[in-house]
């Protein structure tokens, strides 16, 4: 089967002064991004901010060019033929891009057609969409006055007015309160079964990512780090995750730096005043780990043990916590000063789980 | 070319109504011609005296003036819609359409150009409640319109033009305010050319704002109906200019954002 979406080795590089804020001289936004989305299939592109996910869009959606690879989307490609790709595509940024002056119907109306929607149809699919995403009773009110929720349903509507084979969703739930996400959750999952439609969305949320995406990739410093089913992903890195509270964040470093080492113990890193390993066998392992801090003289504030989630692969990737809202950048610093040698196990570790992303692509 | 009617239409709409449903910009169209023409008809309403002057009533002399420099100050800020697009979000949902792209440009202009009209038809009414003749008639109601939407035009083409190149608010409105008083200062808005210091005169000729006032005026005064058609004709040639910077501008945001 074709693939909805395509690319290989997307490189960008942003010029100085030409991109505003992002513009700082010659950034490297893409080093090499490739993956592919099958019709009918969720894609999640998580990653930290700046590291290359709205610039992949952007690129996919036609609306900048690669400096490098290649893309397709629909089957089109994004050099060659970029009307086909835009005729194929809903494109729902994270800046909302509804019009706030005019209302739901005349922005509906309007997208249909610039989306070269037969003229004859345009009222009926503005109609049945407007129902569709439950806008029926606002849709001729000035969408100034709409909640955060009713504009984003105003704009995945916008997203779908042509039918896309292809729908892009930068950070579609940001700002969203729980009950409209949810819904909006649903909406996407049966849009994939009823059209078979395929979604690219970025996402500050890992929940999101793991129950909405059928598969994701991470991407960081301007490249996919890895590739797969959240499922995949997270029996990849195999083992428990023990935590530790040592309420001091010097001594979290240095039992980070103690733990690594002993047997058992696959990866460990310290987080402000804590200490997360990732061990073979939780059970195990938690009062072996213990004893072994109280014997250098820390106390053990607290202990927890779970399973390994989606942020633990994501840290497992990059290095770093994942942090919802941007709000990601003082503690993104913290991490990235990790002592020296915290280094040596997790890049003793990595190989193993870069290969496998590199065999998939 | 299809493409490029139909959509430059569905897009004028869009701003039209915009225009429409934004009650503050109908006040100030309203209110600012009767305070240019009021205030400036009164204070000035002597200089007809001053020999070689060579007209009868100001406030017949001022009213194409006005009309012009409304025209000039009104399209000029025609560029903040294009920034308040590309700052929400509009700008992108839209290239992420086959939409025309000559059609984006193409309806803030032709906005600017209706708007002006109409701007244009207050102010002349208001100018002959104040007593203002239109000698030239309706031919000369007309010419006034035409001249006016089409100054409105080009600076609106060269406000879209730099909006993209800035993609700042301030920078935008520093340069209005910059270009604009002195670009109506150096023109007959005000003055006859006669009374004007001579490098005044010389800088005028070249002033796109100076053709449609000269032009304008002639019109009222259904006068020299010949260089009408050659301002006319100097405005259109400075529209098509402009509009190609604009053109060349959109091109540059797109290749580098």
């Amino acid at each position: 089967m074709e693939a909805a979406i395509f690319c290989e080795n997307l490189e960008k590089t942003y010029r100085s002064g030409t991109k505003g804020a992002k513009g700082i001289k010659g950034i490297k936004a893409l080093a090499g991004v490739s993956f592919s989305v099958r019709p009918g299939e969720i894609f999640g592109l998580l990653g930290p901010n700046g590291a290359g996910k709205s610039t992949t869009v952007r690129i996919l959606a036609t609306l900048t060019r690669p400096d490098g690879g290649t893309a397709s989307v629909a089957g089109c490609d994004v050099m060659e033929d970029p009307v086909g790709v835009r005729l194929r595509i809903g494109f729902v940024a994270q800046a909302s891009g509804v019009d706030k002056w005019g209302t739901g119907r005349e922005n509906l109306t309007l997208q249909a057609h610039l989306m070269r929607v037969p003229p004859a149809e345009v009222p009926a699919r503005v109609k049945s969409l407007l129902d569709r995403v439950n806008l029926t009773e606002a849709a001729d009110r000035v969408v100034k006055t709409y909640s955060g929720g009713m504009k984003r349903r105003l704009d995945l509507a916008m997203g779908l007015v042509n039918e896309p084979s292809v729908l892009f969703l930068d950070e579609p739930t940001t700002g969203l309160d729980p009950e409209t996400r949810a819904a909006l959750w649903q909406d996407l999952k049966r849009l994939r079964q009823e059209r078979n439609l395929a979604v690219l969305l970025t996402t500050h949320y890992l929940e999101e990512a793991d129950q909405l995406c059928d598969r994701l990739a991470i991407v960081d410093h301007g490249k996919v780090v890895v590739e797969g089913t959240p499922a995949e992903l997270k029996a990849r890195i195999s083992g428990d995750t023990v935590a530790l509270d040592l309420g001091d964040a010097g001594d979290a470093a240095r039992m980070a730096a103690l733990i690594a080492p002993l047997p058992g113990v696959l990866q460990a890193t310290a987080e402000e005043t804590r200490v997360t390993a990732r061990v073979q066998q939780g059970a195990t392992a938690m009062p072996a780990l213990i004893t072994a801090v109280e014997r250098a003289g820390v106390t053990v504030r607290s202990s927890t043990m779970s399973r390994p989630s989606l942020d633990d692969v994501y840290l497992y990737h990059t290095g770093r916590r994942f942090h919802g809202e941007g709000g990601s950048q003082v503690r993104d610093h913290a991490a990235g000063q990790l002592p020296d040698p915290l280094a040596e196990p997790k890049s003793a570790d990595k190989p193993a789980g870069k290969k496998g992303a590199e065999a998939r692509q | 070319m299809n493409t490029y009617f139909t959509d430059t239409g569905y897009l004028l709409l869009r701003h039209l109504r915009t225009t429409m449903r934004i009650p503050i910009w109908i006040a100030v169209t309203l209110i600012q011609p009767v305070i240019w023409l009021t205030i400036y008809g009164q204070l000035f309403r002597r200089v007809v005296e001053i020999p070689g002057f060579g007209a009868d009533s100001y406030i017949q002399f001022l009213t194409p003036g006005v009309v012009i420099m409304t025209a000039l100050f009104g399209s000029a800020w025609s560029g903040m819609g294009i920034i308040e697009d590309l700052s929400e979000g509009v700008m992108d949902r839209m290239l992420a359409t086959p939409v025309n792209r000559a059609a984006i440009i193409s309806a803030r202009v032709l906005h600017a150009a209706l708007t002006v009209t109409v701007q244009s038809v207050i102010i002349l009414l208001f100018g002959m409640l104040l007593g203002a003749r239109v000698a030239g008639g309706i031919p000369g109601f007309l010419a006034i319109l035409l001249l006016g939407s089409t100054l409105g035009a080009g600076m609106s083409a060269l406000s879209n033009g730099l909006a993209l190149v800035t993609r700042r608010e301030e920078t935008l409105i520093a340069v209005v305010n910059f270009f604009g008083l002195p670009l109506t200062f150096l023109s007959t808005a005000f003055m006859a050319a006669d009374l004007m210091p001579g490098w005044i005169r010389t800088l005028a000729r070249a002033n796109p704002v100076n053709w449609a006032v000269i032009a304008s005026r002639d019109a009222m005064l259904g006068r020299n109906w010949g260089g009408i058609a050659g301002s006319a004709a100097m405005l259109a040639g400075f529209v098509l200019a402009a509009v190609w910077v604009s053109t060349q501008a959109f091109k540059a945001y797109r290749r580098s954002s």
